[in-house]
């Protein structure tokens, strides 16, 4: 009978908490504003970048596109793990965490909530960027077509991985931890291939950079749009990563939150 | 004789050397409002925290509606509800918006003529659409108790449920509370400092001191033991640690 009620998922509950997010956006342009307003900004930023360095490097030059797709996608998996880890700290800075847990609301239908919330984030602010560079730059990112549902998702769930950490840490340390939602995920930029092969990486650096799905989608994105072809091997491999890291990311919120639990933080958190 | 609205036996919650709750049991009947009575730190919130399961006890059960909170307690959970002053609604929802999210956690069939209905008995119309935290802290209050309200709950744990509100507000909320239970047949355990509301509201009241229950009994039982002439005096015998006898003569 227990086990019975603890699998239980209700659509209605996610819903609900989606319903939240949607409201909070609904009552705050800003909020809204700032959805799409860095995303726009990066690309326009890459996209002169890009449009001085195809006259002047002949490397950007095979491929024009290349680093304003590059720089799309990385926005994917920092929108990604943002849309998790605010949504999570929206509850927290309204000291509302209290209420959502005494609530037959589970905690995977919460991690779902978040993880929907996320995906709309991360397609609000990503597709108008990426929109607006067809008529600016004459890039589409859409030419890249399926291989870019390949990316596009496996950045999403890495980025996922690593919100879903993050909450972990803020629920252990507290907001003291927040910040960590701004600048943890840059920690893989360096060693994540967006604007350069892997190859130029130093050796041990490279040992680690595929430990991670990030250098096997970039190093992908460059097949697709230097030799025309999609790494089915990058692929699988990045996917079995994201397996691996969204169940790390699981599984350290799982123990957090049960932690949490033991300690009263449930209770205690907020601003 | 129906079974316990909550059965709590040997509980005890110890954060790291500081032992919080020390082997409390008690048992509170359907349909009784209680109260647990205590000074700061006696342990009141942290019991009503393992009761609600948001909190796990070191030691000890806990029974609420025939489930054991620590393995069953989402089977429950529907059919209880919480409000503390220490715990908020999001500040930038409206109210509609804040008790439309919770009426659908909580599986409300019509959430709508649910929220009709609390705004018209708790006197919320004039703010449903005002962002949560714009209010006062008495409408404040009004909009916890109607969260708190939303699944028309068979048990109500309700953590300081008048603090920091004027006498008005806070005697329009004893008194509405006291229409609930008797309209619904609930069960509703609150914590509390407020000795008139605990005398006004509770039939049951349970006296902690340092995470132990050190009496129990009606108010009027209470008062007669100690030979007080309120339950106020009887609370400051107890927090000061004065046993029975000597608080009497």
């Amino acid at each position: 009978m227990s086990t019975a009620f603890a699998l239980a998922l209700s659509p209605r509950r996610v819903g609900a908490m989606v319903l939240r997010h949607l409201y909070l956006f609904r009552g705050s342009w800003p909020r809204a504003f700032e959805l799409v307003y860095w995303p726009i900004l990066t690309m326009v930023l890459w996209g002169f970048t890009s449009k001085f360095l195809v006259t002047n490097s002949s490397w950007v030059a095979r491929a024009g596109g290349v680093l304003i797709y590059a720089v799309l996608l990385w926005e994917v998996m920092f929108r990604g793990q943002l849309g998790v880890a605010f949504s999570f700290l929206e509850e927290m800075w309204s000291r509302n965490l209290g209420h959502l847990f005494v609530s037959p609301l589970r905690p995977y239908e919460w991690v779902l909530s978040l993880l929907a919330m996320s995906f709309l984030r991360v397609t609000l602010g990503i597709v108008p960027a990426a929109l607006l560079a067809i008529p600016l730059y004459h890039y589409s990112i859409f030419t890249l077509g399926l291989p870019l549902i390949a990316f596009f998702t496996l950045l999403l769930v890495m980025g996922w991985a690593v919100g879903l950490a993050i909450i972990a840490l803020i629920l252990r340390h507290g907001l003291g931890a927040e910040n960590l939602a701004w600048v943890a995920v840059f920690v893989l930029s360096p060693i994540s291939g967006i604007y350069y092969p892997i190859s130029v990486l130093p050796l041990w650096m490279q040992w680690i950079a595929w430990c991670f799905p990030t250098a096997y989608v970039f190093e992908g994105m460059r097949g697709v749009l230097f030799q025309n072809e999609f790494r089915l091997d990058f692929f699988f491999a990045a996917l079995a990563l994201d397996i691996v890291y969204i169940a790390i990311g699981s599984a350290i919120l799982l123990w957090s939150f049960r932690r949490a639990r033991r300690t009263g933080a449930l209770l205690q958190m907020g601003e | 004789m129906s079974a316990p609205v909550i059965e709590v036996s040997g509980l005890t919650k110890r954060f790291e050397e500081t032992v919080a709750v020390d082997h409390i049991d008690f048992a509170i009947a359907r349909g009784v409002t209680a109260a647990l009575l205590g000074g700061n730190g006696a342990g009141k919130t942290t019991t009503i925290s393992m009761l609600l399961g948001l909190l796990l006890p070191s030691e000890g059960s806990v029974r609420v509606l025939g489930a054991d909170m620590r393995r069953d307690r989402y089977r429950v959970l529907p059919r209880m509800n919480f409000s503390s002053p220490y715990v908020e609604l999001p500040h930038r929802l409206t109210v509609r918006e804040n008790l439309r999210v919770y009426g659908a956690l909580y599986g409300v069939k019509s959430v709508r003529g649910r929220i009709a209905t609390l705004a018209r008995d708790l006197q919320l119309n004039e703010f449903l659409d005002r962002k949560t935290g714009n209010l006062s802290a008495g409408q404040k209050t009004r909009v916890a108790l109607a969260k708190a309200l939303i699944n028309e709950p068979e048990l109500l744990l309700l953590d300081e449920p008048t603090v920091s509100l004027d006498p008005d507000t806070g005697d329009w909320v004893r008194g509405y509370l006291e229409t609930y239970r008797a309209r619904t047949g609930a069960t509703i355990l609150l914590a509390s400092h407020n000795m008139g509301e605990v005398e006004r509201l509770c039939s049951e009241v349970f006296m902690m001191r340092k995470g132990r229950i050190v009496d129990h009994g009606s108010p009027e039982a209470l008062i007669d033991r100690y030979g007080r002439d309120t339950l106020e005096e009887v609370f400051l015998d107890i927090a000061r640690g004065k046993p029975r006898a000597a608080a009497a003569q």
